[in-house]
């Protein structure tokens, strides 16, 4: 059987003819929007952030989405977050507290389910997570509940688990810069790893993002 | 008038089975010392021949791991009290015949439920999901119904015409007469209901008494039978003993079902809600397991109940092995009904999250953010109820709705990190620069924050932002009195 035969039969999936993915959450910053698949950030699934620390504006990254989805009607959920979510920050980045959810559980374990129920709910627009642990099971099981629940799920993880498997359907890295960050897509659908993708995020950058005057009315 | 009557032939024996789905030959039995005989037993015991008014001796030797429970009259009661309370949902006139009839007048509640035969599909698959048989039937009169399904006759007779002929061929056991009456219509060759009615009227009457004729006027509904309604109380409290007792919680799941099935009827028929429940589980010797649950909006949904309650009992350790479980809700409040809305998913859904993720992780784990009018930074935010609506009161500042707070949206606010800390941090100076893990350097600009000397918690303090060497950005300020420390407070997320 020639490759010709095989391809024609429709028994090889070739990724440049991918049917179009679902449109995306828009990142707020084209030059990313760019690469991801559905230009933006893809709901239903898992995407996974690999930090080498905490404040080098992993959250601003997603504040611009963040404060699009706070505006439609289902939660904006943080499960364990590191510190407090501030508040006036939020607002001042057009984020509408009123749906946003903080979720303290004690254990890991209790952690995960939390993750898991919030994202299979379908109640939830992102789910913004920080594992303490998650192994190659736990992934692939909230990767099926953000499928479920049509929620976008976001793991915040330590740089150093790159290198382990993940089922997370988007993978980005993110490395601090004088002015912002850079950004490698580690894994992506339909497409293969690039990066990296330079991001301002000086702060008049991340407050002057394309917000509706009229939503915060 | 229309009656439904529900008779519970096996009730005496169903309250003790009905939480766990018995394998085991259970039979209940009466009377005492050595004249105790089986009342009733499971269909375990009736495979090995055990049949209802067998001495208890020959029901043990027929099967020797014999479970026996004591008829208990009080609780029978109980239980059709319960269940005429849950029969509310269906007619507000519900009237009982102890010990295991209940009459309920549907005509006015038919077109609601769709029909009278989809009434009677409701209560029978109702009544079956409660744990119990039930033989239903309908007529116009109440002793009509009654005769009916005591006679095993499933049928609906809705006019009162036709009403002799469907009784004619019912025996005159369902009468109830004395031995000696019953001997009497024996003699005159009267076996039938039917047969008594082509009686002539005085005749009958001058041998059996009036009574006799009174009875049947009544279920013909020549004269009127008025039934005394039931009235149910006003809090919900239910039990159901395990007779083989349960010691996993997987175990007290059926159970708990049917408990919850009960309390939506009961809430169902006053329209009401329930905002808290609490589950006792009794032990074998010690005490009891209470479990409290607490709802942010009343519901009565038995399966939404039950999802909330299992994630409760999963957390919870059973000391001993469970004889009883009982529930209560002691205050039905009214329920906010909800309107349909075809394109919005339904509201309901988003609380349901919450209330899921408080019943496993506790209600303070899981909480909404709000913003309050403050010039210090750890005063400016609250923790509030999700959704919007803020229940605790904190700080001494005016909550900010987010009208307004995105209408007052200052300068000052954009230069806030993403991250606050719960308390600020410490740092440590090394050649008079502050240091955490490499010297930090700080940006030109700062913020000065004073405020609070109103109430004596007052801030002086200079907020600069830092870059520390692995690139973080950090809110640092120092102290503008006393020692000039320098002190952490946010990170730039």
């Amino acid at each position: 059987m020639s490759l010709q035969d095989l391809i024609q039969g429709a028994e090889v999936w070739r990724a440049s003819a991918a049917s179009p993915f679902a449109p995306g959450v828009p990142s707020g910053f084209p030059q990313l929007d760019a690469l991801l698949p559905g230009g933006g950030w893809p709901s239903g699934t898992i995407t996974e952030i690999l930090i080498p620390c905490l404040g080098i504006g992993e959250l601003q990254l997603f504040l611009p989405a963040l404060a699009r989805l706070s505006h439609g009607n289902r939660w904006l959920t943080f499960i364990a977050p590191p510190h407090i979510p501030y508040a006036p920050a939020l607002a001042a980045a057009q984020v509408d507290l009123s749906r946003v959810l903080l979720v303290h559980p004690r254990a890991t374990i209790d952690g995960l389910w939390a993750v898991e129920q919030s994202l299979r709910a379908g109640t939830c627009g992102a789910v913004l997570a920080w594992p303490a642990a998650a192994d190659v099971r736990a992934l692939r099981r909230l990767q099926l509940a953000a499928e479920a629940g049509r929620s976008w799920g976001v793991l915040f993880r330590p740089g150093q688990t790159a290198v382990a498997g993940s089922s997370a359907a988007l993978r980005l890295q993110l490395v601090p810069t004088p002015g912002g960050i850079d950004v490698y897509i580690l894994k992506r659908r339909g497409g293969w790893p690039v990066g990296p993708v330079s991001l301002d995020l000086r702060l008049n950058h991340a407050v002057a993002m394309p917000v509706s005057a009229g939503s915060c009315a | 008038m229309l009656w439904l009557c529900l008779y519970l032939p096996d009730l005496a024996l169903e309250i003790f089975t009905r939480g766990v789905p018995a394998t085991d030959p259970l039979v209940v039995v009466y009377g005492n010392g050595r004249n105790r005989r089986v009342a009733l037993c499971n269909a375990a015991a009736r495979r090995r021949g055990i049949q209802p008014d067998m001495g208890l001796n020959a029901a043990h030797a027929l099967a020797g791991s014999l479970q026996v429970c004591e008829r208990d009259g009080e609780s029978e009661r109980a239980a059709l009290d319960r269940l005429a309370a849950w029969a509310g949902q269906f007619t507000s006139v519900v009237s009982q015949m102890p010990p295991q009839v209940l009459l309920l007048e549907v005509a006015g509640s038919c077109r609601l439920f769709g029909g009278l035969e989809q009434l009677r599909e409701a209560v029978s698959q109702g009544v079956s999901e409660l744990g119990y048989c039930v033989s239903l039937a309908v007529a116009p009169t109440p002793l009509a119904a009654l005769w009916l399904a005591h006679a095993g006759c499933e049928i609906c007779v809705t006019r009162q015409t036709t009403l002799a002929a469907v009784l004619a061929p019912l025996s005159f056991a369902c009468l109830g007469l004395t031995a000696k009456q019953g001997e009497t219509l024996h003699g005159m060759g009267v076996h039938t209901i039917g047969e008594c009615l082509r009686l002539p009227r005085d005749g009958l009457a001058r041998r059996m008494g009036p009574e006799l004729i009174h009875v049947l006027d009544r279920a013909l509904g020549r004269i009127p039978d008025p039934r005394p309604a039931f009235v149910a109380p006003s809090g919900f409290a239910s039990s159901l003993p395990l007779p083989g007792a349960v010691s996993a919680v997987e175990g007290l799941l059926f159970p708990l079902r049917r408990l919850l099935i009960e309390l939506e009827g009961f809430l169902r028929a006053r329209d009401a809600g329930a905002r808290s429940l609490t589950l006792s589980l009794h032990h074998t010797a010690v005490g009891a397991t209470r479990v409290g649950l607490e709802l942010a909006t009343p519901s009565r949904d038995a399966a939404y109940l039950a999802m909330l309650l299992r994630e409760r009992l999963e957390r919870v350790a059973l000391s001993a092995p469970v004889e009883e479980v009982s529930l209560r809700a002691a205050d039905p409040c009214p329920l906010a009904l909800h309107s349909l809305d075809f394109f919005v998913p339904a509201h309901a859904a988003e609380e349901a999250l919450i209330e899921r993720l408080r019943a496993r992780l506790g209600r303070d784990a899981v909480r909404g953010l709000c913003q309050v009018a403050e010039h210090r930074p750890e005063r400016a935010w609250t923790y509030a109820e999700p959704g919007g609506d803020a229940t605790t009161r904190g700080g001494s500042g005016r909550r900010l709705s987010q009208r307004s707070a995105c209408a007052s949206r200052g300068a000052g606010d954009r230069n806030r990190p993403l991250w606050l800390l719960h308390e600020p941090m410490l740092l440590e100076m090394r050649d008079e620069h502050p240091y955490l893990d490499g010297v930090l350097v700080l940006g030109r600009e700062w913020e000065r924050i004073e405020s609070g000397w109103w109430d004596g918690q007052d801030v002086a303090r200079d907020y600069f932002i830092a870059r520390s060497e692995q690139g973080m950005r950090l809110w640092v300020y120092r102290e503008l009195a006393g020692e000039y420390r320098w002190f952490l407070h946010g990170v730039f997320g």
